[in-house]
């Protein structure tokens, strides 16, 4: 448990940290952060003087993928140094201490750091049936989040799940799984999205709500707008042949192999705003289009209700049949076409028929 | 409203006798209302077909991709006759101000209007072959008048939801995104805007292949011109028959 007004760099040095590393860990950071040349020092600074920021994690409704992420986290320094940021207070699923003590670190927290600590949520609660369907501790998750969030400073929403529903919130959503800011209505949250987001994107933002004590800016969707204003498509290393016409018409085919643009392909780069084409994944080493495939829009919201994951358009299944907007648009064109045409001739045959002369235009 | 009426008196067929007939001539449509129809029909044609290859991609083009910009080339097409369907709706709206009264009648219903309102179901009647003639109509007729305002609507999401994608590239600290940004509240995956400003796409295709078949079909057969006046402004009447 956390010591009073420890700052985080006592704590880190405590763990055995170097000073060198710890400098250098300021400076990659600043810089992942998009932050400018003096910042580095100005986190250093603030680390070593400023209290440090607990934060509370907890899970709901979820797969892990973004605790599995962040602990992949590229550069093992800023993996080390996020993780005694936040695992001294309470993470259920990485921290020691379990049942009743686990709980019990929850309230101190709470009541200790009233309107101080940062909670961060991965995954999401379900409503039906009074939140029974995911329970935490003995009581509906829902319950918790809610308790947990009324003494919070601010919310990291991780993840598609906490931030959009993702899989457990997609149709027919039987438990009624439901994004945090649908739930908590009075706190500022962040959203972190992506299935799961990039490890570098995450740590980026933990570091730099508890080294400033602030939220970095948001965009009006929310997400903090150094990792999330730009999509896919606007860094992607194909775009070249998006903009020379030159792409990928099947999966084997010689454009594949000369690895144009994927978006025949379905590839949801242009629709999605991520870090993907910039960051990348596993510490920089490829992303989904490096290996080939496109981007299937994680980060966006509701992506599993939009259709295929090989159709850059959302899929209109109201007619009980696959359709496209090609489809739907060129069907209704056509059918009016043809009313057209009938009208022409019914038109004809009526003047024909009933011709007479005074009446003639 | 100045309407001026002129009256041709005695009309000739073409073997020159002499028919006891009116032609009246009335200047409806401005200068600046035509010029509008006829950049509108132009930018909108771009917009359908550049639209439609930004959906569904050309064959890829052989050889660098630095020697080639075809898809880029499409997306500008259609960015530049956005722009301009865009600058010639303002002057379009702000025509409709100081303009004639027809200058205005896209922009809006009169639904208070009992005669009017009659008018739609009687035009409607006339085109499902239930009564002989049409109306005589100065402006739009009634029907035409509905759908040129729903025609409209269409144009304005046109508008707002291609300026909002537009901002996507342009980024978000641009006016594009500073004026269309709000587009995202209403539709947060983007993905959204595309499927429907292609949607909209057919909407509108579909629209002018109404439009142009209605407007033939009229001049062909009601009792005034259609597309010369689009031409011309003047809609002449053809038949000096009761109202
Ligand atoms: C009659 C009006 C218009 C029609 C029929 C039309 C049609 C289309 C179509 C079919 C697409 C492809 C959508 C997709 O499959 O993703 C498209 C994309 C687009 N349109 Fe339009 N459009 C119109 C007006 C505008 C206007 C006024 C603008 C504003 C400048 C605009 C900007 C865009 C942009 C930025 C894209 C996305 C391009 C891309 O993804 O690379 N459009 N349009
Ligand atoms: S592969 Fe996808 S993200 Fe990359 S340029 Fe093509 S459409 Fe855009
Ligand atoms: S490329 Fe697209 S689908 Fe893949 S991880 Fe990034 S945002 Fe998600």
């Amino acid at each position: 448990m956390s010591a009073g007004m420890e700052t985080f760099y006592e704590v880190i040095r405590r763990q055995g940290i170097t000073r060198r590393s710890f400098t250098k860990f300021c400076s990659l950071t600043a810089a992942s952060l998009g932050l400018g040349a003096g910042a580095a020092t100005e986190m250093a600074q603030a680390l070593e003087t400023k209290p440090r920021i607990p934060v509370i994690w907890m899970h709901g409704l979820e797969c892990t993928c973004c605790s599995e992420s962040f602990i992949r986290s590229a550069h093992p320094l800023v993996k080390d140094v996020v993780l005694s940021m936040i695992s001294l207070d309470y993470d259920d699923t990485i921290m020691a201490a379990a049942g009743h003590q686990a709980d019990a670190i929850l309230q101190e927290t709470r009541q200790k750091y009233k309107g101080q600590y940062i909670l961060a949520v991965e995954g999401n609660p379900p409503l039906n049936e009074d939140g029974m369907f995911c329970i935490d501790g003995g009581r509906p998750f829902v319950e918790k989040l809610k308790e947990m969030a009324e003494d919070a400073m601010a919310i990291i929403a991780w993840g598609a799940c906490a931030s959009w529903g993702c899989v457990q919130a997609a149709k027919p959503n039987p438990t009624q799984a439901t994004p945090i800011d649908k739930v908590i209505k009075n706190k500022p949250i962040i959203k972190v999205p992506g299935c799961p987001p990039i490890a570098e994107v995450m740590t980026g933002v933990v570091t730099f709500v508890t080294t400033f004590g602030r939220l970095p800016d948001l965009d009006r969707q929310g997400r903090p707008k150094m990792f999330y204003s730009q999509r896919i498509h606007d860094k992607c290393y194909r775009r070249p042949h998006f903009d020379a016409g030159q792409f990928v018409e099947e999966w084997d085919d010689e454009g594949a192999r000369k690895g144009y643009c994927l978006y025949k392909m379905g590839c949801k780069g242009p629709t999605t705003y991520n870090a993907c084409s910039t960051v990348r994944w596993n510490g920089g080493v490829s992303f989904p289009i490096q290996s080939g495939h496109g981007c299937i829009g994680c980060s966006e919201d509701n992506f599993w209700d939009k259709g295929s994951f090989y159709d850059r358009l959302t899929g209109i299944n109201q007619f009980g049949i696959e359709a496209n907007a090609d489809k739907v648009g060129g069907t209704v064109a056509g059918v009016v076409a043809a009313g057209v045409a009938a009208h022409a001739a019914v038109t004809a045959i009526k003047r024909v028929a009933s011709k007479k002369p005074e009446q003639v235009g | 409203m100045t309407t001026q009426i002129a009256d041709v008196q005695g009309a000739y067929d073409a073997s020159g006798a002499e028919k006891a007939r009116t032609l009246q001539t009335i200047y409806v449509y401005e200068a600046p209302v035509r010029l509008w129809h006829w950049v509108n029909a132009l930018a909108i044609t771009v917009l359908c077909v550049t639209g439609y290859f930004i959906g569904s991609p050309l064959p890829s083009v052989p050889g660098e991709a630095s020697a080639n910009f075809l898809m880029g080339y499409i997306r500008f097409a259609h960015f530049a006759a956005g722009q301009v369907l865009i600058v010639f709706f303002l002057l379009r709206v702000y025509w409709a101000f100081v303009g004639n009264a027809y200058a205005r009648q896209l922009f809006y219903l009169p639904v208070w209007n009992k005669t009017w309102l009659w008018g739609v179901f009687y035009e409607l009647r006339w085109y499902l072959f239930m009564v002989k003639d049409p109306k005589k109509y100065i402006g739009h007729n009634p029907l035409a008048h509905v759908a040129m305002f729903t025609f409209m609507l269409f144009l304005l999401f046109m508008m707002a939801s291609g300026m909002a994608l537009y901002s996507e590239g342009a980024g978000r600290d641009s006016w594009q995104y500073a004026l269309f940004g709000w587009m995202f509240s209403i539709f947060p995956n983007s993905q959204d805007i595309h499927t429907w400003h292609h949607l909209g796409m057919w909407a509108i295709v579909t629209f002018v292949i109404v439009h142009v078949y209605a407007a033939v079909r009229e001049d062909i057969l009601s009792r005034q011109s259609m597309i010369s006046s689009m031409v011309s402004g003047e809609r002449l009447f053809r038949d000096d028959l009761k109202d």
